[in-house]
């Protein structure tokens, strides 16, 4: 199953490898991963996502939380939470179908944030699951680059991860 | 205020840490440490003649005191032969402090002479490691390296130190700090109270019990604790590998070794229990055989202080994460305020069929009168160092032997390579013991493989007067290599002969000590007590023994812990 692990962590040079480390070592998987400093310029919020029984997804919060740099964690896909992905994608549009890619960039609520005469540049944010279909609508043949943020996530309501 | 280079200030905190021995190699990355060492006299250190064997020789000490072992090498080769022994301490739990040179902070990344990214060599292998940017760090940096080794499960730190950071002109205030905290890390110091009355409740209610005690008993300071609620229950007893002393052997209720080479009555009563307490152990792949037949019938309570231990390969009834030697003290004041007792025909029974398994031969050795059965070499050992000796070993068969045969009743005397199983571990780890306990008996048992791993070290010994004895069991072939051979592949033995052995009687004199070879079994007994009688003597006992015998008895793969060669033909 798919899970989402978001990870405050001291904002020091190396934790990052750490924690990239322990997924490697113990043969776990990273589908995306995001890290940057927080309001606090003493800690780092990263979010993993992963994949795993739950057996695994065990050991992978407490082998995170055995790391000396991990401050706390939570796994948001426990409870109610929203995640959002950023993409920016160029395509080729040239003619016709720059007015097809603009319609479809609409109902997706994406923007098209850099014009040329046969490029659009657009910028749409979602769940993975609409980039992927935003992805699909749209048709590799005129994709000309991709570029995914990975997934950030937060917990719906009062919960905070927090000091 | 005291103003100290960072160099000075290494020095002075290893003293004021109350560091008595360090064990390293310099090289230019440390010269400016070196010197410091040099103009004080309170901190000694130990020339190795190979820094994997210094790593190994504070590992020794570490696991006979509890207290973290200190190593000091340099940057390049120096870190990177550090990291077999980094990593031996890691497996088993070991506190240590390594503090590597690197090159200055200056040439980092330019791929420096003698420069090794040793945070990234060392990451996976460590507990956590430290690299310092300011001179003025040092006291803290090190304090942590000390605090984190120590507390929790303890493992290895290791400390980059980049030279400049040593630089002897450049002094700053230095103060011995007393404590560091760190917000992200803190250890549980007691257990769950509602999961240990639930364990307790298991406990009194069990049937069949089985206490499984690991080496958490050992590095947790538990023993005592250990043998108070085995003889208030009058329960079972089983040690792991590295949990051997942590019970005494000797005692009737002690099942002895489990696991791969366990004893029979050890594995049948595991597999056979209704309620397991693990208590420091974590359910190694050597003790529990395959996962989906382990011990159908059981409930398991499991107490670590390292939750990542809880349900990583066999799932728990009731975890219990703590300290052991605390949760064990709550569940004895829980069990004596008790009114509920153990069921004492239930418990009467079981130990029926435990004595039952015991009387069976359960693949014990069979003596014959030709030659010297390697068993024999560890039962003349026992008799000979009244099973009070520290006994350190290597990996392989010497060392199933010597947990099988050698009967510990004391923690922290059975010191070996478990977890990573590391050749060329025991001589210097002997060393290492000896130099701290220089009235008690220190043996190294070991084959003639494992030897040749460190056996520079017989210079060490020679430069610093460390009488340790060695125990060669010489079978000459890598025997726990040749055994699999054996029952695998048909015998057919892929380099695992040792030919072109040293004569090892001279080699022991070229260094300065002296060599004895036994090849006759009535001559075993005499020259061991000559051999333990030369105290201040490192001396080399290379014992000739039975090539062709076994480790008996043997878990089969893929079995259940209940499936045991007991012989080459004979099986449960």
């Amino acid at each position: 199953m798919r899970r989402i692990i978001s990870v405050l962590l001291e904002n020091e040079p190396g934790a990052l490898s750490r924690v990239v480390g322990l997924f490697s070592q113990r043969n776990y998987n990273i589908e995306t991963l995001t890290v940057a400093a927080t309001e606090d310029s003493t800690l780092s919020r990263m979010t993993v996502t992963t994949t795993g029984s739950d057996k695994v997804i065990e050991q992978i919060t407490k082998q995170l939380n055995k790391l000396i740099e991990v401050v706390k964690l939570v796994d948001l896909t426990e409870g109610t939470h929203i995640e959002r992905e950023l993409m920016l994608i160029k395509l080729k549009a040239a003619g016709s179908q720059r007015a097809e890619i603009k319609r479809t960039v609409d109902i997706y609520r994406g923007q098209i944030v850099d014009v040329t005469s046969s490029v659009y540049t657009i910028q749409l944010a979602g769940n993975s699951d609409k980039l992927d279909a935003f992805i699909q609508t749209i048709g590799t043949s005129c994709i000309l680059e991709v570029v995914r943020s990975g997934v950030s996530g937060i917990a719906r309501g009062e919960k905070v991860l927090s000091l | 205020m005291e103003l100290l280079s960072g160099a000075d200030m290494i020095a002075r905190f290893l003293q004021d840490e109350g560091i008595e021995y360090i064990y390293g190699y310099p090289g230019g990355s440390v010269l400016h440490i070196y010197d410091a060492l040099f103009r004080q006299d309170k901190v000694k250190h130990i020339l190795v003649r190979h820094e994997q064997a210094a790593t190994h020789m504070a590992d020794g000490y570490a696991r006979a005191t509890g207290k973290a072992g200190t190593v000091l090498v340099t940057s390049g080769p120096g870190a990177t032969n550090t990291i077999t022994g980094i990593a031996t301490a890691f497996t088993d739990s070991i506190p240590m402090v390594v503090l590597c040179g690197q090159v200055p902070s200056t040439l980092i990344g330019e791929d420096a002479f003698q420069e090794t990214d040793m945070m990234g060599v060392s990451r996976p292998v460590v507990k956590h490691n430290l690299t310092v940017r300011h001179p003025s760090e040092i006291p803290e940096i090190l304090k942590k390296a000390y605090y984190l080794a120590q507390t929790g499960r303890p493992g290895p730190v290791v400390v980059d130190i980049p030279k400049d950071m040593t630089t002897p002109n450049e002094r700053y205030e230095y103060v011995y700090p007393k404590k560091v905290k760190l917000r992200s890390y803190n250890p549980v110091v007691r257990g769950h109270s509602g999961q240990i009355k639930k364990a307790v409740d298991m406990l009194l209610a069990a049937k069949r019990p089985v206490l499984y005690a690991g080496g958490g008993v050992i590095l947790g300071k538990a023993s005592d604790k250990l043998v108070e609620l085995a003889q208030l229950l009058g329960y079972p007893v089983t040690n792991t590998l590295m949990g051997l002393g942590g019970y005494p052997a000797t005692d009737k209720q002690h099942l002895g070794m489990l696991g791969m080479h366990g004893s029979y009555e050890a594995n049948m009563a595991m597999h056979h229990a209704d309620l397991i307490v693990s208590i420091g152990a974590r359910f190694d792949d050597r003790v529990t055989n395959a996962i989906d037949k382990f011990c159908p019938g059981a409930r398991i309570v499991h107490i670590d202080i390292d939750p990542a231990s809880i349900s990583k390969t066999v799932e728990v009834d009731v975890p219990i994460v703590g300290p052991v030697d605390s949760v064990l003290k709550e569940m004895l004041a829980l069990i004596k305020e008790s009114k509920q007792d153990p069921d004492k025909n239930a418990l009467a029974s079981w130990w029926k069929n435990i004595d039952e398994w015991r009387a069976c031969h359960g693949g014990r050795f069979v003596t014959t009168d030709e030659g010297i059965k390697p068993q024999q070499a560890v039962e003349a050992l026992y008799k000979v160092t009244k099973g009070n000796a520290f006994v350190t070993s290597d990996v392989g068969q010497h060392q199933m032997f010597a947990a099988q045969y050698y009967k510990f009743d004391k923690p922290n005397r059975w010191i070996n390579s478990g977890g990573l199983g590391t050749m060329g571990f025991g001589f210097p780890a002997a060393m290492g013991v000896k130099l701290n306990f220089p009235d008690d008996d220190v043996v190294c048992v070991t084959g003639e493989g494992s030897i040749q791993m460190n056996i520079q070290e017989l210079s060490t010994c020679k430069q610093y007067d460390l009488p340790v004895k060695v125990l060669v069991l010489n079978n000459q072939s890598l025997g726990m290599v040749k055994q699999w051979q054996d029952m695998n592949y048909e015998s057919r033995h892929a380099q695992s002969y040792m030919e072109s052995l040293p004569d090892f009687t001279k080699l022991v004199e070229a260094y300065g000590h002296i060599g004895l070879t036994v090849e006759k079994l009535e001559d075993l007994e005499p020259t061991l007590e000559k051999a333990f009688a030369m105290k201040d003597k490192l001396v080399f006992i290379n014992v000739m023994v039975d090539p062709h015998e076994h480790v008996y008895p043997m878990q089969i793969a893929r079995g259940s812990m209940k499936d045991m060669w007991l012989s080459k033909t004979e099986r449960t």
